[in-house]
């Protein structure tokens, strides 16, 4: 049915369809808009083809290699080489594949979205090159096997992103975003770029599952972890490391917002690879699973309350984002707390790293959703001020009903997903610790509340004056809507089948250091 | 000693790098804080690659078990060419918020807060 | 498993398809108690408007209750809290970045300690 040459390949074309069209945009934008329009979505469509294949293929086959150079595409370690895999190789396994659907999920769903509800604004050769470079960025992020082009890729998505913040311009404040989220950024790529040094400079190698095979855990080890999980702690937005978020998210076009949550969850992918697979149990996995617990639970607490009294749509959201980027940490963090120990690990470690795992595919979905819905009011209204809406209810039936899906599910309302994760976390955590458990619950709370202020505010109440031109959102807006809102309810519904098919191979992934290693050193 | 020089001169660069980012109030001069602290570790990459009676990978006839792996000299230049964009990125959006802010001071640049 | 969509944490067992037929028998009822409200109303006369102890309608825009009006009582009362943790939020880039430092050194400690 797909020719061979194509399932061979399919983690380079992963990343080679969306730099092509990326670059390609701006020419076929001279032939017309709708040429490019269509380009753009072809280019995505097939991106998102050959992420799903790629997806399929590691699920159904197990880890897929790819040695970029060789003459096969699945020799990691050259015989001439002396044991060392010195090629770039790209090595997806459960949970790359996990996050490379996600990524095209999103991203179709919204690059559908961004046609229409950035059609008015200028400038749009250079927006549709960048936004097809941050798709392939994250992309490369999730597949890449070797840690120095895991650098590559990060400062590739942290550019675009950047520039995709400052797009709006907005008299300077979107610039200004822009700037913040650049500083940090570079900050953590320097971080970044320097742990990278101390490994090499120890191990002589750079390929994953080759550090991981070697690594001890001496003080330059160390210092390298810390300089890891400082920057890509502070790249996925967790307190007391936040403070770009709500800038970000709130100028950037919506449209890229709900792009910028994968980006940030690429990063906290990023982080969870490193602890898991380069390091495993030789760090000291109490202290950090402790570390990464404790910045979840502050992010919990501080994104939500800041939450609540903020006065601009999506900087509100943004708060919330940070706030449901805690739950991920606390699942996965518990899990790493107990990696050593099988007994824990069996009885609630893997059960609390699924949920953590289960609610970044759900973030992604329900958190695109709601930043989706602010663009399509902020599309109609003009303003993202929350003060000046009300009653749009009555002429914007289906993005109130689609923000109504993505609020209950942020709140983790049955039977929406957010609940299905939360779940597997409230019960887990609970085992683990009690008052965490307690702390998650409270959090959800305050974010249900937090979200009938903004459904009161925006929706309710009669039709204001000033806003009678308001109109439902164009038809291509609310496609892209409908898609992640269809993917919110039915893993909502039938969380079973997306946690046995889906996230269960993911956390085995992560746990299964050995594994990683053999799939790309082979033998033992 | 001596063969520590290229690794003092890198916590130094840092350092400096550091404290202008942190002390310094004009976003140009934070810029270059940035980048100094990025050829910080960019040496220190590419001090990390020198390998005593190596044969540089240059040389085509070389016995090929004597010459050194070109790794961190590939990385140093992908940094260098990173650290480029990211420069030219910043200074650029330096140069919108001179023009509508009117102002390139850090702790004036904050429409967005709280 | 009880059912193909039941979901198990190792310690219960949740099932989403009962909580879907508990919404659909909620919406039932909520439509048999629309459905039973008197249909022959007439429009646009005395009948659909607001009572107000007899007082006159005050204009649309100003019955809503907008959004920086809500939660005033929330806010208020953990002010301590919010008076602490919002000036946090300065918006000055170089505070952003001496966060990040922050935790970098505390983090270091703690991992080269324990």
């Amino acid at each position: 049915m797909i020719p061979g040459y194509i399932t061979t390949n399919a983690p380079a074309l992963l990343i080679a369809v969306p730099l092509l069209g990326a670059f390609l945009s701006p020419l076929i934008g001279k032939i017309s808009r709708d040429a490019r329009a269509l380009w753009v979505l072809a280019v995505m469509t097939l991106t998102a083809l050959i992420g799903y294949l790629v997806a399929f293929l590691v699920y159904t086959e197990g880890t897929l290699l790819y040695v970029f150079g060789a003459t096969n595409a699945t020799l990691a370690v050259p015989p001439d080489s002396g044991g060392i895999p010195i090629r770039i190789i790209f090595t997806l396994d459960a949970m790359s594949a996990l996050m490379v659907t996600i990524a095209v999920t999103v991203g179709f769903a919204v690059i559908l979205y961004s046609l229409s509800s950035d059609s008015r604004r200028s400038g749009l050769e250079a927006y549709y090159t960048i936004f097809l470079l941050m798709i392939g960025a994250i992309l490369g992020m999730v597949s890449t096997g070797d840690l120095f082009n895991f650098f590559v890729f990060l400062e590739i998505s942290s550019l675009a992103s950047a520039g995709l913040v400052a797009y709006k311009v907005e008299k300077g404040r979107a610039v200004e975003a822009g700037l913040k989220y650049l500083l940090v950024s570079t900050i953590g790529g320097i971080f970044f770029l320097f742990a990278i040094g101390i490994l090499y400079g120890q191990y002589n190698a750079l390929n994953m599952a080759m550090l991981a095979d070697m690594i001890q855990w001496t003080p330059l080890d160390k210092l390298a972890l810390v300089l890891v999980v400082a920057a890509l702690a502070a790249k996925c937005g967790a307190v007391p490391m936040h403070f770009w978020t709500p800038d970000a998210y709130s100028m950037a076009p919506s449209a890229v917002t709900a792009m910028l949550v994968v980006a940030s969850q690429a990063s906290l992918y990023g982080l969870f690879r490193i602890c898991f697979t380069l390091y495993g149990i030789t760090l000291n996995y109490a202290t950090i699973g402790w570390v990464i617990i404790i910045l979840g639970i502050l992010s919990m607490i501080i994104g939500v309350t800041m939450a609540i009294p903020q006065k601009d749509i999506k900087r509100l959201m943004a708060y919330h984002a940070v706030s449901q980027t805690g739950y991920m940490l606390l699942g996965v963090g518990v899990g790493l707390a107990v990696l050593g120990d099988q007994a824990l690990l069996n009885s609630y470690g893997m059960t609390a790293m699924e949920g953590g795992i289960f609610h970044i595919f759900n973030h992604a979905m329900y958190k695109g959703l709601l930043f989706l819905t602010a663009g399509a009011i902020i599309y109609q209204v003009g303003t993202s001020d929350l003060n000046r809406m009300g009653g749009l209810g009555h002429r914007m039936k289906w993005t109130m009903i689609f923000f109504i899906i993505g609020a209950l599910a942020i709140a983790g309302i049955p039977p929406f997903n957010g609940f299905a994760s939360k779940f597997l976390i409230y019960e887990s955590v609970f085992a683990f610790s009690p008052l965490l458990s307690i702390i998650a619950m409270v959090v959800s709370i305050l974010t249900l509340a937090s979200f009938v202020k903004v459904f009161h505010s925006v929706f309710m109440g009669p039709p204001l004056p000033g806003n009678e031109q308001v109109r439902e959102a164009p038809r291509t807006m609310l496609i892209g809507m409908t898609i992640l809102a269809a993917i919110v309810i039915i893993s909502g519904v039938f969380p079973e089948f997306f946690v046995q098919n889906l996230i269960a191979p993911a956390a085995h992934a992560l746990t299964d250091q050995a594994g990683y290693i053999s799939a790309v050193l082979g033998g033992a | 000693m001596f063969w520590n020089l290229p690794y003092i001169a890198v916590v130094l660069l840092s350092v400096i790098g550091l404290a202008t980012i942190l002390l310094k109030r004009n976003l140009i001069k934070i810029f270059l804080g940035v980048s100094i602290l990025t050829s910080a570790v960019n040496l220190f990459i590419i001090a990390l690659g020198y390998r005593e009676g190596g044969i540089a990978p240059i040389y085509t006839y070389a016995v090929s078990e004597n010459m050194v792996m070109a790794t961190p000299q590939a990385l140093t230049l992908t940094s260098i060419v990173i650290g480029v964009a990211t420069s030219a990125l910043m200074l650029s959006f330096a140069v919108i918020i001179y023009k509508t802010y009117g102002t390139v001071n850090v702790d004036e640049i904050k429409e967005l807060k709280e | 498993m009880a059912f193909a969509t039941s979901l198990s944490s190792g310690f219960g067992i949740w099932d989403p398809l009962l909580w879907v037929i508990a919404i659909i028998i909620g919406l039932v009822i909520a439509w048999l108690l629309w459905r039973s409200g008197v249909s022959s109303y007439k429009k646009d006369t005395e009948q659909t408007r607001p009572y107000l102890s007899g007082n006159a309608e005050p204009p649309k825009g100003e019955v809503h209750i907008r959004a920086g009006n809500l939660y005033w009582g929330f806010t208020e009362g953990i002010k301590g809290y919010y008076q602490r943790i919002v000036p946090l939020h300065t918006g000055i880039a170089t505070d952003y970045l001496l966060w990040i430092f922050w935790v970098a050194g505390i983090l270091l400690v703690i991992v080269m300690v324990v």
